[in-house]
């Protein structure tokens, strides 16, 4: 099949990007998007040109690397599927489509369709975990957990971490990723004694890294390639709620991610 | 050259509790003195870095990808194994020992793979600790399943999603250190080589994926978990960016190569569909619990799978396996896969594949309990091909998936370099000729968790740190090879891309290094791996500068590691004159086309050293001693 693909091109984050089209012949309906870009690079490495830089890994949809958005949805046309799994046969002959990367103050631009994305892994270091040491576990039994719990937990740990919902949100609002951690570990047995505490701080870092407040619109549900649901948000502010009222700790954020730097400067 | 394996002496289930007591200790108060490095993030790298800055060490945690959270071991669908013996099915530490010995054809050395079973308990209690999302039976208790090579239920899993759930649980130990200012992570970072001082692994170069800049990181010691090599075929179910380049430096600068040629192809992927293809998707080896395996009893019988009649279905496994049946060794189910393919029988356009069928299964326990136990991978496997496996069966055909061999390490994980400690998929310790399903999981989260922590404290305790800085005249040499190289790299503007060298290596090593080899075969691809090599640095082309982000130039540099280690593969595979494992040579087989090991000349570790560019490498054994689980021809019938 023939395409028309308009990708967003940005040699760093100092220097203006624009789009550049590039017309396709004999796209396979078979291959992934991201085989398409890969095809598409071929040729461009043929012709002494730089390919489009993008992250991608696993391509299994499960590592969470890839990721843009596609006529202005994240991660293309099909429901639950990333970029690397999305096959050329959803989209129509002839079609034009306009490839760029997520656009969030909290997701700095690095190169093309590459985003920085360390502010989520700041969100998590803020309190995204089960404070046990290596060695200090009981038995795996010990601790009962229903099936239904774990089943929830797991609805929201399935997270990958891709940051779709931020460029799908109006407000690049990171809620259903930081509601993710916070639901799944709230939810288990083991993560009771720091409940309070994780929503706070991970709330505040949150806030710190300049992303969205949430207006509970849903875009990111949808976008979402795990369908991580919307509750997750709810179970977010509740904890929040809770720990601000029993008023626990004061709250210390890290370092905010866009005023690191890669070192250029 | 002799190599010394310190296994304990003594018997092998006190083995590991003698060698910890035997171990010297850090004070905790001089433990934040000591700098380690880890190069990878996965669950190895992760687990290994949150325990050691738990401890207090002063850790550097580097990967390639831009999150620690996205490495490889996150795409481990099926499970974690553990002898817990929950279920009361008869399951111990000393079968899940033999099953892994006899798993791995008799190439494993039996202290660590004791170790490994004894260590399985303590990983699921930590993984629960941390809040990992295993499956749970209704009254709350840990939920099992089976898996090949054994005939226990001991797999502990998470949905299809077990490597990603404990893989976060490592990531998250290891942010909650970031937080605690013991370790520094540092992603979008490559290591380029590794710098040895008076024989000792003392730092690395990297570099900086974004920016270009190399840089130096000095340490005491050097840990690496930095995965397998499985991406020499080109095509495998390996991630994009999985490669040897921090393994082969290593072996560059004095570690040793172990049994390269052992190589694990995946029975159950889905199978090859065209030229652009850039990777392969495995379906978990669990489909084989529900599923069963069949092609049509006639040749080129083009009918659709629904329409073949029962008794005109061939289902080979459970016909020649009729103990196992379905749940053979990977190794086992893979090269009967191929057998019936080339006797014609293959299904699909390519005729390189068989089905997968779960219509039985639906029929038995309802499509609900189905779609509750697999429905990811299902839907996983309709995205891609666009065909529904609730009602027709899967096709599936095997793929490169995982490497046995690795960097040479002793019992306490360190490499013929001192100081250097090697890791999960990247060592070669634990599953001899072929790896059992879900127990690279096991692995990696035991070295990490259980082992680094205490034998990296032995060799600190007992070792004396010279300072070294970038001034260091050995240091500034490192760095100007590692410039070199990149800038001959870039210096060439030839007129073929890196991936097109890629693909055309991964053909030749999946022709003749792949599920069946032979001696005339390995020569033909050495011949060709090394006038492919020649063109490589000739002709590839790579655009864009050294001093920004250029993924082209990250994949040159990959693939120049790729083509060295590709030769030594079938130097290897060439060596060893036997069939084992995943290592089938067409010479020696079994009248029944079984694998016939030679275990009077080849139980041993081949641990291959190198010695300058042009030069062979140089072969050192390490003999393997069976005390406890006796050499027997492997038999699943």
């Amino acid at each position: 099949m023939k395409l028309t693909l308009e990708i967003w091109r940005q040699k760093n984050r100092k220097e203006k990007g624009a789009f550049v089209s590039y017309p396709m012949e004999n796209v396979n309906p078979e291959m992934s998007m991201l085989e398409c870009l890969d095809v598409l690079n071929e040729t461009l490495i043929e012709r002494g040109q730089e390919p489009v830089a993008f992250d991608h890994d696993c391509r299994e949809g499960i590592c969470g690397s890839c990721g843009f958005l596609i006529n202005g949805v994240a991660h293309g046309p099909q429901r639950a599927t990333t970029v690397c799994q999305l096959t050329m046969r959803h989209f129509e002959e002839g079609q034009k489509l306009v490839i760029e990367p997520w656009r969030a103050a909290a997701f700095p631009a690095i190169k093309d369709l590459i985003v920085d994305r360390r502010s989520f892994d700041h969100i998590i270091e803020a309190g995204g975990y089960i404070s046990t040491s290596t060695g200090h576990a009981p038995d795996g039994n010990a601790i009962l957990v229903g099936k239904e719990d774990a089943d929830q937990a797991m609805d929201a740990a399935a997270c990958i971490g891709c940051g779709a919902c931020v460029a799908a949100c109006p407000n690049a609002s990171a809620a259903l990723f930081t509601g993710a951690k916070i639901a799944h570990l709230g939810i288990l047995p083991q993560g009771q004694p720091e409940r309070d505490r994780r929503a706070l701080h991970m709330v505040a870092q949150m806030n710190a890294e300049i992303f969205g407040s949430c207006t509970n619109i849903g875009e990111c549900t949808g976008a979402c390639p795990k369908e991580i649901p919307l509750e997750v948000i709810a179970a977010m502010n509740r904890d929040y709620l809770g720990g601000s009222w029993r008023k626990h700790d004061n709250v210390e954020t890290t370092t905010i991610a866009s005023a690191e730097d890669w070192g250029t400067d | 050259m002799t190599l010394d394996a310190k296994i304990p002496s003594g018997p092998i289930e006190q083995a590991w509790d003698k060698a910890r007591f035997d171990m010297k200790l850090v004070n905790p108060a001089n433990k934040r003195k000591h700098s380690l490095i880890v190069v990878g993030s996965g669950l190895a790298g992760a687990s290994a870095a949150a325990s050691l800055g738990e401890l207090g060490y002063k850790v550097k945690c580097f990967c390639f990808q831009d999150s620690p959270r996205r490495a490889h071991s996150i795409a481990a669908q099926g499970g974690i194994n553990a002898a817990k013996n929950y279920p009361n099915d008869g399951d111990s530490i000393y079968r899940l020992f033999y099953d892994t010995v006899k798993g791995g054809d008799f190439r494993a050395r039996e202290a660590n793979v004791y170790r490994l079973a004894q260590i399985s308990v303590d990983i699921i209690d930590q993984c629960v600790a941390q809040g990992v999302p295993f499956a749970r039976e209704y009254g709350g208790t840990l939920d099992n399943r089976s898996f090949g090579g054994a005939q226990v239920s001991r797999t502990f899993y998470a949905r299809g999603q077990t490597g990603q759930q404990l893989l976060l649980g490592a990531y998250q130990a290891l942010e909650r250190q970031v937080h605690a200012r013991t370790v520094t992570m540092i992603p979008r970072t490559e290591m380029l080589d590794l710098i040895v001082i008076d024989g000792q692994a003392r730092g690395i170069v990297t570099r900086n994926l974004v920016t270009g800049k190399l840089s130096v990181d000095i340490a005491d010691a050097v840990i690496l978990a930095s995965g397998g090599y499985g991406n020499v075929y080109y095509l495998s179910t390996n991630a994009k960016g999985s490669n040897v380049t921090a393994s082969w430096r290593a072996y560059k600068r004095g570690a040793l190569f172990a049994n390269p040629c052992f190589t694990q192809i995946h029975p159950t992927c889905i199978p090859v569909s065209g030229d652009y293809q850039s990777k392969l998707t495995l379906m978990s080896e669990s489909l084989r619990n529900d599923g069963r395996i069949w092609v049509p009893k006639m040749k080129g019988d083009k009918r659709p799978p629904n329409e073949i009649p029962e008794d005109e279905r061939d289902y080979y496994l459970e016909r020649r396996y009729p103990s196992f049946g379905n749940l053979v060794p990977r190794d086992v189910a893979s090269r009967n896969a191929k057998q019936v393919c080339d006797e014609g029988r293959g299904v699909g356009q390519t005729e390189l594949g068989v089905y997968l069928d779960f219509s039985h299964a639906i029929a038995r326990l309802g499509e609900h309990t189905i779609r509750e136990r697999y429905g990811n991978l299902f839907e996983m496997y309709q995205r891609i091909t666009d065909e529904d496996p609730y009602k027709v069966p899967m096709r599936i055909y095997p793929a490169i998936h995982y490497t046995m061999g690795g960097l040479w390490v002793d019992y306490q994980l360190q490499s013929a370099i001192p100081g250097l400690f090697v890791l999960g998929e990247a060592n070669f310790s634990d599953h001899g000729a072929n790896r059992l399903g879900a127990s690279a999981l096991m692995q990696g989260l035991s070295d990490g968790y259980f082992v680094i922590p205490y034998t990296v404290g032995n060799y600190l305790a007992t070792n004396k740190f010279a300072q070294v800085d970038e001034a260091h005249g050995e240091v500034r040499n490192v760095v100007a090879s590692v410039q070199q190289t990149i800038d001959k790299l870039l210096s060439i503007h030839g007129k073929r891309t890196v991936d097109s060298f890629h693909r055309e290596l991964g053909r030749i090593m999946w022709d003749y290094c792949g599920m069946a080899r032979t001696a005339p075969g390995l020569e033909t691809a050495i011949g060709e791996i090394r006038t492919l090599r020649e063109e490589f640095w000739r002709n590839v082309t790579i655009p864009g500068s050294g001093s920004d982000l250029n993924q082209s130039l990250e994949k040159a540099g990959r693939v120049a590691d790729f083509f060295e280690l590709a030769e030594l593969m079938c130097i290897d595979a060439r060596d060893r004159n036997e069939s084992c494992g995943g290592h089938f040579r067409e010479e020696h087989q079994t009248p029944d086309g079984e694998a016939r090991r030679d275990d009077e000349h080849y139980s041993y570790v081949a641990a291959w050293g190198y010695r300058g560019p042009g030069n062979p490498p140089e072969l050192t054994k390490e003999p393997l001693e069976f005390n406890y689980v006796h050499p027997s021809q492997r038999s699943y019938k």
